[in-house]
This record gives C-alpha cells, structure tokens and sequence, in this order.
C-alpha cells in the first residue's frame, strides 16, 4: 500500500513542499490503491514531474525516470544487449555462443529497472507525448501487467508494482488503448488562492501580502489572451526575482520592468503591457 | 458495492455516454473499484476519483461535473418545500410552499439591501468556501421559485440574477477594494470580482437544476445541462465566447497538428545509415550487417497557398482557421494567405511572425482591399486571383480554400479553378457547411468538389481529422 486515504496523501506531500488539491490528492491516492498508472496532463510548468518527485521523496520509494523524446526507442527505453562486450566474447571463445545471452551482457534501461526493483519504485514516464506512437504500444504491455518479455531470457514479472506516472503536455492526443489503462489527472492553472500558498511554500521569506498581490496578477495574465500563459513555475521565478530585487510592492513600474519573467513572447509583453496599462522598457 | 449504489454507478455512467462522454466498459469497472477503496461520504474524493477513472479529456470535464452534481448531489437540509439554513439575516418573510410569491418579488428593500451586501462580501472572499454556496444555495430558495402550470412550481436562475444582481456591484465592490482607481490594480481586482461573479451564477445555476431533478428526475434535466464540448461545436453557430475559448486554444492545437504531420515521419526506407543501429542489428546475423539501418528522412516542409473566404457568413470560421494556419507557419517554408469576398487581396503581411493575432485579424478587415459589393463572387475571384497572384502557386504548392462555395448565383469560373488546382501540388477545399445543405441555394459545391477534393469542416474535431488524412 502506498497511502491509506487521500488525506494522507495531502498530508504527506504537503511535507514535502508540493501542495495537493481534491483532484490530486484523490487520483494519486487511487493509482496506489489500484495499482494503476497515473497519467497527468496539463501546460508546461504547472508540476507534473514535481508531482511524481514528490511521490518518491514522501513515500521513500526510488525514483527511475525515462524522459521520451523523438526517436525513442526499445534499446534506450527497455533493454539492450551489450553487443561490444558480447563480440568480444564470441571472438575470445569461439564456443560461447550459448553464454552470450545472460545477466552479465544485459544493459538494463529505465522500464526493465523499475520492473525488476526490489524495493519500491516510483517510475515517471516523462513527456509522454513527446515520444512516437510505437514506444506506446511498447508501454502498454508493461503498465497493464507490470511485466517485460525479453525473447532471449523469457518474460519478466515485477516482483514489486512500481507505482508510474506518465506525464503529458498534450502536444498530440495520446493512444486511446494508453489512456483507458491510466488514472487520469488533469493538471491545470491553479487558482489564485492555491497559487498564492505554492509561492509561499516554494519562497518562505516572500511577504504574504506581496504573495497575494502576485497571484492575483498572475491570474489576470492569464486571463489575457496569450500566446503562453505564465506557468506557476514561472510566478515562482517571479516571486524570487522581486526578493532578489529586493521589491516589497509589485506596482507598475515594477510589474513592466520585470514581465520577463513571466512573458516570454514579445507580442506577449506588448498586449499585457497594453491591457494593463504599463509603461514599456 | 451496496445495490442501490450500484445503481445509481451504473445510471451515471450511462448518463455520461449520453452526452458523449466515451466511457469504456472497463473505465467503469475502474471507476466501481475505485469506489470501493475511497470513503463515499467525502463528496468531493468521489468526485474526483470518478474523473480520474472515467473522464479522460479535460474539455470532457465541464460536462462530467455538471452531471455529477444531478447524480450525487451535495447533502443539503434546504430540499424544495424546507426553508433555507444560511444566509442570517436573509431570512425571507415567508417560504411556506403553498404560499406562492410573484416571480422575482423583490422583497423589502432594506431586507434586499441586506442580501446584496452579503452577496459583495462573499465576492471579495474566496469561492471554494462553503459558505460561498451555501449562499447561491439559499438565493435560490429564495428568488428562484417560479409557480407553474397546476399546483405545481420550477426554478430558474434568472430571477435570482435579476433580483440580485450582481454585475452592478462590481463599481462598489472596486471602490472598496482599491484607494484609487486604475492601472493594474484596478484590473487585478476586476479580473477577481468578475471570476467569483461568474462562479456564483454557476453556482446557482447548478443549484436550480438540483431543484429541478428533485422535482421532475434526473433523466429530464441532465440533457440540457451538458453542453458539446468545445471541439464538436459548429463553427458556423460559434458564439462570441466560444469563439474566444477557441481562440486560446490555437496555439495548444496548431503544436498538436503539427506533430501530427511530423509524426507521418517514420524510419524511411532511404537516407543515411544509422551505423549504431546496423551493428545491433547484425548480431542476430553473426557480425554480418545483412540489413543496414536507415535514419529517418527530413521532414517534407510544402509551401502553402490558402485562400479564404471572409465573407460575414463564414466570419467565424474563416477567422478561426487563419489563426490556426498561421500558427502553423513553423512547419511550412512559406505560408502566402489571401482573402477575398468578392475581391481578392494578400493578407500574408498582417500575419508576421510574433505578431498579435487579434490586432492582425482587426488589421486585415480594415486595410485588406476585398470587398466590392459585399456579396461573395467565388468565380470572380478566381480569375482575379490567376491574373493577380497566378505565381504564387507552383509545383511545391499546396492549396487550401476556405469557404461555403456559395456565390450569389454568378459564374462559377470552374476552368480558372482547374487551372490553379492543376498547378498545386496538392488543392483541399475545406467547407463549414453541413454536408446535406451542399447544393441548395445559391451552393455550387458539388461542381467545385469535382475539381478539388472538398471536405466538411465544421468543427475542430473534423478538422484535426482533415490534417490526419493530409500527406
């Protein structure tokens, strides 16, 4: 068992800095009680990887991380055959072609290490979307029976359910057979309030007043329309960057003087500083 | 599982297939064992673990959270005939039900007056607080109730909204917030007020058709209570909203089309040899590279020629989809766009890159040189377009047209067209007009979709379903 209820979950997460809602606390609560893959989606920089690192660092569990790319494939993702080491044995004993295919010539990759794990594993698939559609059907063996089949050694089952989040940023639609098998967590901008307790939580030392002032603003960025709306990442950097500053107020003049923080588009910086009246650097 | 929450699961989520909701039969086997771990008398941890097993796109959720509330409404001691337990000193003068109230009494004034103030301070607080809803819960106790037919009675949220009305405490409650108007503050605090404002009218609305399942089922409301979501709704019926919504999501959707066509892109059977990959793939052969490995072959980069129709009756369409081809510009060499009505004219300069696309959609309805009389003349922009910009298509040319091909009953100029579909590449011809009213009227589409493959384009879904065909 990972978590006893999602009350615990907020619990121990909290403890770690990451501040979960209803939604979070309930799903990651559930992909440890089924024993089903988390998959969660939203913009960039709103904390999915956070959200699987904080899984490990509150539950002690070992992190094994597969970030996809294009390109991706079974050799990088899974397994591989030490083939050097292997010629090189062939070539030293010429009789030793029963002994090539064993534990010692095989490179283990992210799934099989996660699958194999003794002891608890958080695995975060990351960027899910970012990979090409075959490394989907590659997963979907693994997440639905938690097992590897390896032609040259037979099939791999984990002793120990690793507990998987996938990360998405929706960049493509993902397989529809992917999604059925997942939990799904929809991460999206927070509200201002919750906004306001993360920066807090991230950046101590910031003023609670000035945290508000700043989650509010951020908030009504995003209700502009923007090319990329500020992630909360970013209101972060924000929040830092007025500390470092060593600004108390969050005025006009400091707004427009440090947009770049948050915006990161030209066209961006010039509708905010126009809807909200600013004056430009 | 108990038998009547079984039930109840089972009509749920039958429910959600009805609005479209695709829920497979093993999402709702995960969703009832899901149920079966969390403690039910949480109502938001139900909420939640029903999304997270069965709702599996968040455009799907909007619809997913109004149907839960009919399903699994929240334990309220307010039923229809009992009197409302918030709200202090808003206790109207009477609630008995068989003392019927006009629609929308006003009440006393002072006693109104106390209500608005309470609604101001709630506003500037936070909307998750239960108090927030107990609150919309009791205005609808109150102001919502509207006597029917027989001895019967309904609810609306309309008389709640008129009676209270709070759009119009928007200058009060700024005056409050700030010391002196304008600037950002002014506008951070507009953005918050009229957030909660629209929280607490969803709050009501959903409160009244709480009342209204009680009343007269669940079965009766819950169709007119999930909107289609975003992606299936009709270009051509786009509301102004909507098509702000949309509009946010050009650019999330223009990465997601482009991936698409960049994902046609697979381990080519020509190109360079992906020497790691070869070596691995010898050993099953003894060392001997009996079948090289390829990497995978650059991308096709096709110029694009679009031209589109901007005329009023598809405004909403043809505005939409410039936004989207612009942001597509990254996976084009060259995107040249014209735009026409019953002149042709470029427009590809307002839509440099970086450059704002609702200033440049506000830009090319005012210096484009494309209308003459204001009624679309398909066949006389054809020709304009070969004499005028007749270069701008080649043989790396895709050509895509945007319109309803209805042209006021003037010559269709079909041989212009077979010329210029002739030249391309490729030609599309993407219509938002429902397939069945091809034809009628003054629509000459049939004899288009003889010359250039013509596809129905009405909402976002056929689209991205166009640009998956596309090769």
């Amino acid at each position: 068992m990972w978590f006893a209820s999602p009350d615990e979950v907020r619990e121990r997460l909290a403890a770690v800095d990451y501040l979960a809602d209803d939604g979070i606390a309930t799903s990651v609560f559930l992909a440890g009680a089924l024993g089903k893959p988390l998959l969660a989606e939203g913009p960039a920089g709103v904390g999915k990887t956070q959200l699987a690192k904080a899984v490990a660092l509150a539950t002690g569990a070992r992190l094994v991380r597969l970030q996809c790319y294009e390109g991706l494939d079974e050799a990088r993702a899974l397994y591989e055959w030490n083939y050097k080491k292997q010629l090189l044995r062939i070539q030293a004993d010429g009789e030793a072609w029963e002994d090539i295919f064993s534990e010692e010539f095989l490179l283990e990759r992210p799934l099989l290490k996660a699958i194999r794990s003794d002891e608890p594993t958080v695995l975060l698939i990351d960027e899910t979307d970012k990979a090409d559609v075959e490394v989907e059907g590659l997963l979907l063996e693994i997440l639905s029976d938690y097992q590897v089949t390896i032609p040259e050694l037979g099939t791999i089952t984990a002793t120990r359910r690793p507990y998987v989040v996938l990360t998405s940023n929706a960049t493509r639609e993902l397989s529809e057979a992917l999604k059925r098998r997942c939990l799904y967590l929809h991460l999206g901008y927070p509200t201002p309030e919750r906004e306001r307790d993360i920066v807090l939580a991230q950046v101590p030392e910031l003023p609670d007043r000035l945290a508000e002032r700043l989650a509010r603003t951020v908030a009504t960025l995003r209700g502009l329309e923007l090319k990329k709306s500020p992630s909360i990442a970013e209101t972060v950097d924000w929040a830092r960057t007025l500390l470092a500053l060593g600004r108390t107020e969050l005025d006009e003049g400091v707004i427009g003087a440090t947009l770049g923080v948050v915006l990161k588009h030209d066209s961006d910086q010039s509708r905010a500083a126009k809807e909200l009246g600013l004056p430009r650097p | 599982m108990s038998e009547p929450l079984l039930d109840r699961h089972v009509a749920f989520v039958a429910a959600l297939r009805e609005a479209g909701l695709p829920v497979s039969v093993a999402e709702g086997l995960d969703a009832a064992r899901a149920l079966t771990v969390i403690d039910l008398t949480e109502r938001e941890t139900l909420r939640e673990a029903y999304a997270a097993t069965m709702v599996k796109r968040p455009r799907h959720r909007p619809g997913f959270d109004a149907l839960f509330d009919l399903w699994f409404p929240p334990v309220t001691s307010d039923g229809p005939a009992a009197s409302a337990s918030e709200g202090g000193a808003a206790r109207p003068v009477s609630t008995l039900p068989g003392e019927p109230r006009e629609p929308g009494e006003p009440g006393r004034p002072a006693e109104l007056a106390g209500l608005r103030d309470r609604l101001a301070e709630l506003l500037t607080g936070d909307p998750d607080a239960p108090e927030f809803r107990a609150f919309a819960r009791s205005m609808v106790e109150r102001f919502g109730r509207v006597p029917a037919a027989g001895n019967r009675q309904s609810w609306f949220s309309y008389p709640v909204l008129r009676a209270l009305s709070p759009q119009t405490l928007i200058a009060r409650l700024l005056d409050a917030m700030l010391a002196e108007r304008g600037g950002v503050p002014e506008q951070v605090a507009r953005h918050q007020i009229s957030r909660n404002i629209r929280r607490f009218e969803e709050a009501v609305a959903s409160d009244v058709r709480r009342r209204i399942a009680e009343e007269s089922g669940i079965e009766k409301i819950a169709k007119a209570s999930v909107a289609p979501p975003i992606d299936r709704v009709d270009f051509l019926r786009l509301t102004k909203d909507e098509l702000a919504r949309l509009r946010r999501e050009v650019h999330p959707l223009a990465r997601r089309l482009a991936t698409r066509l960049t994902a046609r892109r697979k381990r080519g059977h020509r190109g360079r040899l992906d020497f790691r990959r070869t070596v691995r793939a010898s050993l099953s052969t003894g060392g001997v590279p009996l079948s090289p490995r390829l990497r995978p072959r650059r991308p096709h980069r096709p110029e694009l020629v679009i031209l589109c129709d901007a005329s009023g009756s598809v405004a909403a369409f043809s505005h939409f989809t410039l936004l989207l081809t612009f942001a597509l510009r990254e996976q084009f060499t060259k995107v040249r766009a014209f735009a026409f009505v019953d002149a042709v004219d470029e427009i590809t300069a307002f839509f440099r890159p970086g450059a704002d696309v609702l200033d440049a959609v506000t830009r090319m309805a005012e210096e484009a040189d494309i209308v003459r009389f204001g009624r679309t003349d398909y066949g006389r922009v054809f020709t304009r377009f070969a004499e005028r910009y007749g270069d701008a298509i080649g043989p790396r040319t895709s050509l895509l047209i945007l319109g309803d091909a209805r042209s006021n009953y003037q010559a269709p100029a079909l041989d212009t067209l077979r010329l210029l579909a002739g030249e391309a590449r490729h030609a599309y011809w993407l219509n938002p007009e429902p397939r069945p009213q091809w034809d009628t009227g003054d629509s000459v589409a049939t004899a288009y979709a003889g010359i250039v493959p013509m596809y129905e384009c009405r909402n976002v879904a056929q689209l991205a379903a166009f640009v998956e065909e596309l090769d």
